[in-house]
């Protein structure tokens, strides 16, 4: 059985009080909930200052590039289906440069948890305007406040009909925990949107801030995660400040179980070459 | 009797055109000749000229004629368009519905293609009724068109594979009644042999399947769709998957993850999908990861001509990259060379770690070829330096695992995720050994030095292959699909007597410097081919030191492959 500490590399580099340290406590804490050895744990990341978890969680780590960590995750996860596979970055990783992959890897459903340190700021670049930055946010590149309307994520997901769709705050790692644990299991894409303060850059959308307003959904016993259009209300209604799963489809198959003779063994363990009798068969289509 | 024969068939997009030429083209095959066909198409579904040029010989050859010998015209149209090129006393048979009219030089037989195909049952039969005409012409039976016909249509029921056999026949007989059967237009015979007919993108996709690829990330683009579309068949069978991507940069993405993940990944793509993927190519470079990408040249830049043919992306697949990586690129010429070319490109990716471009050209990816047989064991599958779990605990040594080890070829040890013991870090970011990133002066000037090491002073076997005289005056460099026209230009040159050669490249990076150097000994001329503007090919030569004092370049940059004839006729001007 492995504990936290196989999960651990070295210190992290974050500002201290940075949200990411909540996100990868909550990150480690549910990999040793679900039983999972180090070894067979994969996290790919954008680039970002979230973008550095794939090399504080202690797993196999995979730093791809900026805006891309979902079509990564989603091939090493097609590559070998034994591992527990996780994409992880910033608002801007994922919600600006990397926007389509996000809509394309929820139609495609491959089984990877994705997990977005939302903190409304670029912060790697030191305080950029971010798509989800609120109209107004006072930022370097929008001095006189943002003018564009916010990406909403969990919106997006379910409108997309996102499988699983879950908020969680890094003030609360033991909740967020307990969500990215339920977002494993799901078989399936899912998206865990991490309100992951930026105490460096973004003043405004502080610990204080969310502690105030989120309400969470996991508490609230009327709460059915299985309606969607229900979901989609009442995650306007708070003006998107709940935590908790969201959503959740159980009915939808994973890309690996509906794609036609997608093979059991994982891809990566299969024997490349074909056998005599096979080359031969595929080769008379040319005669 | 003719040991070789152009035949083309012309008519407006959509209507049967590609249908008829493959029919025809086939049916020859299986007959034993050796057949090369190009279509000229455009970039639209239904309507405007296409056409399929069908070469027929008893030897190989990898062009198109310089003439048409007998032409096949769905309308006035193609006539228009292609009658200049056919040769004096030619044929041209056209349906007699749109009242053709032909030029002096060529013998015109009006056929009522349409009608008699309505009279056999359906007016879209008229491509058969084609194909029995030209039967007539050729001296061929029309049985030769049975087999095809039948394999074609056994679904639809046997009355429709009759109404098509007998469309076939008729046109026969009609063209006979017309006086159509010139014994001088008569095929020889050929021996019989069924070879292998397919175009490039099938011999790659078959290529991949031999050498154990197991995921295709791929977004669709002319000329390289084939690809995806036939491993998307045939995965299943073996084991595998084809993802459709949302962009090129997904699917660039995904080969890498899928290569880190331990499986053989590659991507295919045309111009603008390479340019797509540039930043991530210098990712898998400076992770030192495996990805294979298949690059089908068409005319560019952006949109370009997206159905024509060119060879204009060497620089880009050269240096599009921004950064230092080491990096491969291939460069097959043959249908037989696009298949082993696979196994190649896999196995250099995975020893030397790094990205790998096969590039081919739209002549080299779509035209239908005979083709040699074609031997599962050519193709090796060598997976490079990986340390398994046994090897581990001795090579981590506690630590984390150092994936990035300096050593004296510059390779290093790969593992996969999910083996005990290894783990370690991947990062696009400057790093340790163990894959930390570390921006000191000195780990930086380590690393670029181990990248670089492993591709210094190598040129990959045979990337210019010599042919010819060994005491040539004049040397014709190549590359890609021009290998046939190059060839029969030198042939043609050596039967009036000249001494020439033919260096063809079949990589360009590494660049083949002492390979080439080589090839141009004792050459007083040289010209270099290419299908491109501004004679790229010619540039990386300079670029890299291969100087010749007496070089110069034949250019074509309209779209259309380069004939034997013309590379015959400018070497002429020269001499
Ligand atoms: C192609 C490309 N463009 C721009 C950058 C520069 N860049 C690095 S991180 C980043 C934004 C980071 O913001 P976010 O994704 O929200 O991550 P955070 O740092 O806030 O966690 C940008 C623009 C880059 N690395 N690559
Ligand atoms: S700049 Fe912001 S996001 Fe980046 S480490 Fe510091 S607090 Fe965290
Ligand atoms: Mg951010």
């Amino acid at each position: 059985m492995s504990t936290m500490k196989d999960f651990k590399a070295e210190k992290p580099t974050w500002c201290p009080g940075c949200g990411d340290f909540g996100v990868l406590n909550a990150m480690q804490r549910a990999a040793v909930a679900l039983g999972l050895e180090p070894e067979d744990v994969v996290v790919v990341s954008g680039i970002g200052c979230s973008g550095k978890m794939s090399q504080h969680f202690g797993g196999y780590g995979l730093h791809s590039l900026h805006g891309r960590s979902l079509p990564t995750a989603q091939a090493v996860k097609l590559a070998n289906r034994n591992l527990t596979v996780f994409a992880a970055g910033g608002d801007g990783d994922g919600y600006g440069i990397g926007m389509g992959h996000f809509i394309h890897a929820i139609r495609r459903n491959i089984d990877i948890t994705y997990i977005v340190m939302d903190n409304h700021i670029y912060g790697l670049t030191t305080g950029q305007a971010s798509p989800t930055s609120d109209v107004g946010s006072q930022t370097k590149t929008s001095p006189r406040g943002t003018v564009e309307r916010p990406i909403e994520p969990l919106q997006l997901a379910l409108s997309e009909r996102c499988g699983f769709v879950a908020q969680a705050f890094s003030g609360d790692t033991k909740h967020m925990a307990q969500v990215i644990e339920r977002a494993v299991r799901h078989r399936g894409f899912s998206l865990v949107n991490v309100f992951s303060p930026c105490v460096t850059f973004n003043k405004v959308n502080s610990y204080e801030f969310y502690k105030e307003k989120l309400v969470n959904l996991d508490a609230d016993p009327a709460y059915d995660c299985h309606d969607r259009l229900a979901a989609m209300r009442r995650v306007a209604e708070a003006d998107n400040l709940v935590v908790g799963v969201v959503y959740e489809d159980t009915e939808q198959p994973a890309y690996d179980d509906a794609v036609y003779g997608y093979p059991e063994e994982p891809l990566a363990h299969l024997e490349p070459r074909l056998s005599d009798a096979m080359y031969e068969e595929i080769l008379a289509t040319f005669r | 009797m003719l040991e070789q024969l152009s035949w083309k068939v012309g008519g407006q997009q959509g209507e049967g055109v590609e249908s008829t030429g493959e029919t025809f083209a086939v049916a020859l095959n299986r007959q034993g000749y050796y057949v090369y066909s190009f279509r000229h198409f455009s970039s639209r579904i239904k309507g405007g000229h296409s056409n399929d040029k069908v070469r027929v010989s008893l030897k190989q050859f990898r062009a198109s004629a310089d003439y048409t010998d007998v032409l096949l015209a769905f309308d006035q149209e193609s006539i228009d368009l292609n009658a200049a090129e056919v040769r004096e006393g030619g044929i041209v048979i056209a349906d007699e519905k749109f009242k053709p009219k032909a030029p002096d030089h060529v013998r015109l037989f009006a056929v009522p293609l349409t009608k008699i195909a309505e009279e056999c049952g359906s007016a879209i039969m008229k491509n058969m009724v084609s194909l029995g005409a030209s039967a007539c012409a050729l001296g061929l039976p029309v049985e030769i068109f049975a087999e095809v016909i039948e394999e074609r249509f056994r679904r639809k029921g046997q009355k429709v594979v009759d109404q098509n056999m007998q469309a076939v026949q008729r046109g026969f007989d009609h063209m006979k009644e017309l006086g159509g059967a010139d014994p001088e237009f008569a095929l020889k015979p050929a021996d019989g042999t069924r070879r292998l007919f397919m175009m490039g993108n099938d011999a790659l996709g078959l290529g991949a399947l031999a050498a154990g690829a197991r995921v295709m990330p791929a977004y669709p683009i002319t000329p390289a769709s084939d690809v995806m579309e036939y491993l998307i068949k045939k995965f299943p069978k073996v084991g595998g998957v084809v993802v459709q991507t949302e962009d090129e940069i997904a699917a660039i993405n995904m080969a890498i993850g899928a290569a880190y993940g331990g499986a053989r990944a590659f991507t295919c793509t045309s111009g603008p999908g390479l340019s797509l993927m540039m930043e991530a190519i210098g990712l898998a470079g400076m992770t030192e990861t495996p990805v294979v990408i298949i690059d089908t040249q068409r005319g560019g830049p952006s949109t370009g001509l997206p159905t024509k043919q060119e060879q204009s992306d060497m620089l880009a697949a050269l240096f599009g990259t921004h950064g230092e990586i080491p990096k491969i690129v291939l460069n097959p010429a043959t249908t037989e060379e696009c298949f082993e070319v696979m196994g190649k490109a896999f196995n250099l990716a995975e020893h030397y770690q790094c990205p790998v471009i096969v590039m081919t050209d739209l002549q080299l990816s779509l035209s239908k070829q005979t083709t040699e047989p074609l031997r599962l064991d050519a193709i090796e599958i060598d997976r490079g330096l990986i340390a398994s779990e046994e090897d581990l605990p001795q090579v981590a040594g506690g630590e984390q695992f150092n994936r990035y080890q300096f050593t004296e070829s510059g390779i290093s040890a790969r593992v996969f995720p999910g083996t005990k013991g290894g783990i370690h870090k991947v990062t696009g970011v400057e790093h340790s050994t163990n894959g930390r990133p570390n921006e000191s002066a000195t780990n930086r000037r380590k690393m670029v030095e181990k990248r670089a090491r492993k591709l210094a002073g190598v040129e990959i076997p045979d990337s210019v292959v010599r042919t010819g005289d060994a005491d040539a005056d004049l040397v014709v460099v190549g590359i890609g699909s021009n290998i046939g026209s190059i060839e029969e230009a030198c042939d043609r040159l050596r039967a009036d007597g000249h001494k020439v050669a033919h260096a063809h490249i079949h990589a360009i990076l590494p660049f083949p410097v002492t390979q080439l150097q080589q090839a141009l000994q004792g050459a007083k001329t040289v010209v270099v081919v290419e299908n491109n503007g501004t004679g790229q090919l010619r540039n990386l030569m300079n670029f890299f030191g291969v100087h010749h004092p007496n070089l110069s370049s034949y250019l074509r940059y309209d779209g259309m492959p380069i004939l034997p004839v013309e590379i015959y006729d400018h070497i002429k001007g020269l001499l």
